[in-house]
């Protein structure tokens, strides 16, 4: 690892031909990218991976239009439409509120995977940040009932942005201090993170709830700690101020990373290691950080989730879910800046929400399989995303084709 | 006697602290294992200070789990160490827990020594899974169900390879997608064709091979006289994936395209071609492996029924520092905490339920450096640049 190896530094791409000369850290790709691409790559992307999904739902005999159209009109977004009656509104509002409480954890798990890419580490633990994050949360969320309101869930949130920046520390302080690759050592601290949760909600486990003592799951946080819902009725899980919390946190990361001396250290680190060691940054002190930033925020989208509208943890909910898994497909298509992340986060809360149980209509298409589906569309959209070069590659190959026709036409001529 | 010896005398004496205390010998007052672990630790902490690192802090890490395992065990009664500890039952489980690991990590083993990171085994071996017992279904025989299996694997595999390789994605990128794909997919089809009903109860099943002589010799007859064919397979493909990586000139073309693909492009070797190559073929095995789990072990498909063990895969090969013996062994080991871990709710549920999370501590240790660095192929995760 600390031999220099030739191809380690990359020569910068030049702006006329983004890629060429293919830098090969994760950075330094992105950047090609971020140049070749613009606005219409993530669209194009997010386009043919929905027309891939599409042909999977056509070929097992379904109508691909008519299940999109089942999805979109459970994703709640159809509320914007002025058109519509007052008794669909009623009900896109409801959808709505849905989508936007999954868009919430889905923006900050987005952007735990976004900061790391830009320091040049890939960050697959989110989900696991995520989860130590809500272990925190509900833990602190249950205790000390009577506590004023806004100092309860203050304090939540800063016990499980602490457990996630730990968690991410880890992996961070392992790379810094040992070389140890960060992509293996967040998959191991997924699991770990995974089967400590089991353990703690399992049957007679620590955290597990002492009133029903046959089910898996932790006790309900105290009243005190939920946090307030400002759109739709707290009952019927309306939505809650986490939102902003998260919109918040979209302005952070951008005003972090763009106008302060440690996010210039990052995106310098991210861009040329040696470089930026060579100018005097301390590289694995940015690795520790970042990667305790990118716990930070995995931690804060858990406990968001939790004293928004989970308000408990169960032991299935650990076993399956996937949140911190699609921050990873959120931050690619959002091209890890903040406001990529939010609409890439919107999309795929949309998309979560639009093909649930609860929102899409069983006639049309059946929502399990209509889940999986979802996970079809992530997977399709990371594997584009992940040839960014393909995009850039197709672009140069349709010059080149022009350039040597034009030449070809030339010489005829001669 | 080296310092390393030492180091292996102490993994002996931490191993021993437990093994006198569970059947058959059930040693009944702690001193036995305490003395015992301290001699290990003696050795270990003798080995380390020799320089032996490697040897010397896994003597003291077995040193200190053998005596503790130990104690627990002089404390716990004796009827439940007799259910809980049958070495035969244990093994054979350990067997059949380690076979899909051995498959995937032997498969990831031919990716990443070429020069390719292969975080999608997990997707591989779920891929395997659910289309071995589609293809066991449809055509009513278990072999052509483990063929379609493992040529799902490398159908996936290829599109790894082709958006790794030629079109240089980022490999961690794509293999993530691949992982996300396969879950969905499968998930899918799944859910499309069998639905809640599940998979049929008459799914044709990789038979087990009988030994007639070796079954009637106790212990050894109980845990290889009727294992499963892919378990035999998984074994045999140990010793030719060793013999074809390290002894072959394939092997060696594979070696050279994952350590200096420069050098060997040089030389006229098709790193491009080598790297497909390898690729599919780490599909195709891990395909085998979710064959032998699905159609092999637990006979049905449920969705994601691989839950993590391709990255258990993963960590055994890393664990193994990417050789097929390492990697073997690492698999068994994991493949006995597995084991282990079905039968400690006799004791303690909860500690039965942290044990399955050891094989990614072990991992994480392993590639931290602290016993012994896990070094990985030199070019591994970089495209080939050509000019």
């Amino acid at each position: 690892m600390s031999e220099p190896q030739d191809d380690d530094l990359p020569p910068a791409p030049t702006p006329e031909a983004p890629g060429e000369g293919a830098p090969i850290t994760v950075a330094g790709r992105l950047s090609g990218y971020l140049r070749g691409g613009g606005i219409i790559t993530p669209l194009l992307t997010a386009l043919l991976a929905f027309v891939v999904g599409g042909l999977v739902v056509a070929l097992t005999g379904k109508d691909p239009i008519e299940t999109y159209r089942a999805i979109f009109d459970g994703t709640g977004l159809n509320w914007f439409f002025p058109w519509i009656s007052e008794e669909d509104r009623t009900v896109a509002a409801l959808n709505l509120q849905q989508t936007l409480i999954i868009t919430t954890p889905l923006i900050l798990t987005g952007l735990a995977v976004a900061f790391a890419f830009r320091c040049g580490l890939f960050n697959i633990g989110g989900q696991g940040q995520y989860l130590v994050g809500s272990y925190m949360a509900v833990w602190i969320g249950s205790s000390f009932d009577g506590m004023p309101s806004v100092l309860h869930i203050v304090l939540c949130m800063i016990g499980a942005c602490a457990a996630g920046a730990v968690w991410g520390g880890i992996a961070g302080l392992l790379k810094a201090t040992t070389g140890a690759n960060e992509v293996i050592t967040t998959i191991m601290l997924n699991w770990i993170a995974l089967w400590v949760g089991v353990w703690l909600v399992n049957l007679n486990g620590p955290l597990q709830n002492t009133e029903q003592k046959s089910v898996p799951v932790s006790p309900d946080i105290v009243e005190g700690a939920k946090l307030p819902v400002f759109w739709g009725d707290p009952e019927l899980q309306g939505l809650h101020i986490g939102l902003f919390v998260a919109l918040a946190s979209l302005l952070v990361f951008w005003v972090l990373l763009n106008r302060t001396v440690t996010g210039y250290e990052v995106r310098a680190v991210g861009f040329n290691p040696d470089a930026a060691r060579a100018a005097g940054i301390s590289v694995s002190r940015n690795y520790i950080l970042v990667m305790a930033i990118c716990g930070l925020f995995a931690g804060l989208a858990a406990s968001l989730d939790v004293l928004g509208w989970q308000f408990r943890v169960a032991r299935n909910d650990i076993e399956i879910g996937q949140l911190g898994f699609y921050g990873i497909a959120v931050a690619l298509l959002g091209r890890n800046t903040a406001i990529g992340t939010f609409f890439s986060a919107l999309l795929f809360g949309a998309l979560l929400t639009g093909t649930s149980v609860r929102n899409l209509d069983p006639l049309v298409f059946p929502p399990e399989l209509a889940t999986a589906l979802t996970s079809i569309i992530q997977g399709l959209i990371v594997l584009f995303v992940s040839a960014d070069i393909l995009v850039v590659y197709l672009w140069r190959l349709r010059r080149k084709i022009r350039r040597r026709g034009s030449a070809e036409s030339e010489a005829v001529a001669a | 006697m080296t310092r390393k010896q030492f180091g292996w005398a102490a993994v002996a004496a931490g191993f021993l602290a437990f093994f006198v205390a569970v059947p058959p010998f059930t040693v009944r007052t702690p001193a036995v294992p305490i003395v015992l672990g301290l001699i290990g630790l003696f050795l270990g902490v003798w080995s380390l200070a020799g320089g032996e690192r490697r040897w010397g802090w896994g003597g003291i890490a077995a040193a200190i789990i053998g005596m503790a395992g130990g104690i627990a065990a002089t404390q716990s009664g004796v009827g439940n160490l007799e259910r809980v500890v049958v070495w035969s039952a244990l093994f054979a489980a350990m067997l059949r827990y380690a076979t899909p690991l051995i498959f995937a990590s032997l498969g990831g083993l031919f990716s990443e020594r070429s020069g390719v990171i292969n975080i999608a085994l997990e997707g591989m071996l779920l891929t395997g899974a659910f289309f071995a017992v589609l293809g066991a279904d449809l055509t009513g025989t278990w072999y052509l169900g483990v063929l379609i299996g493992m040529a799902a694997g490398g159908a996936l595999a290829l599109i790894h390879a082709i958006f790794s390789v030629s079109l240089r994605a980022d490999q961690i990128v794509s293999g993530t997608a691949l992982n996300f794909l396969a879950f969905g997919l499968t998930t899918y089809l799944y859910l499309n064709r069998y639905g809640a009903e599940g998979t049929p109860t008459d799914l044709p099943q990789v038979p087990d091979v009988h030994l007639p002589l070796i079954e009637d010799i106790g212990f050894v007859g109980d845990i290889f006289g009727q294992m499963n064919l892919l378990i035999w397979m998984g074994l045999a493909l140990v010793l030719v994936t060793w013999v074809v990586v390290f002894r072959t000139p394939p092997g060696l073309r594979l070696r050279s395209a994952g350590e200096n693909p420069l050098a060997a492009e040089t030389a006229g070797l098709s790193v491009v071609r080598t790297r497909y190559l390898a690729v599919v073929t780490s599909g195709v095995l891990a395909g085998a492996g979710g064959a032998y789990l699905s159609i092999g072990f637990v006979h049905s498909f449920s969705q994601n029924m691989t839950v993590g063990k391709g990255f258990i895969a993963l960590a055994a090969l890393i664990f193994g520092r990417w050789r097929p013996g390492g990697a073997l062994m690492a698999a068994l080991l994991f493949g006995f905490s597995t084991a282990l871990a079905q039968r400690l709710p006799v004791f303690s549920p909860s500690a039965a339920t942290l044990f399955q999370a050891l094989p990614y501590v072990l991992t994480l240790v392993a590639v931290a450096g602290l016993v012994g660095r896990s070094i990985a192929p030199a070019a591994i995760g970089r495209p080939l640049e050509r000019s």
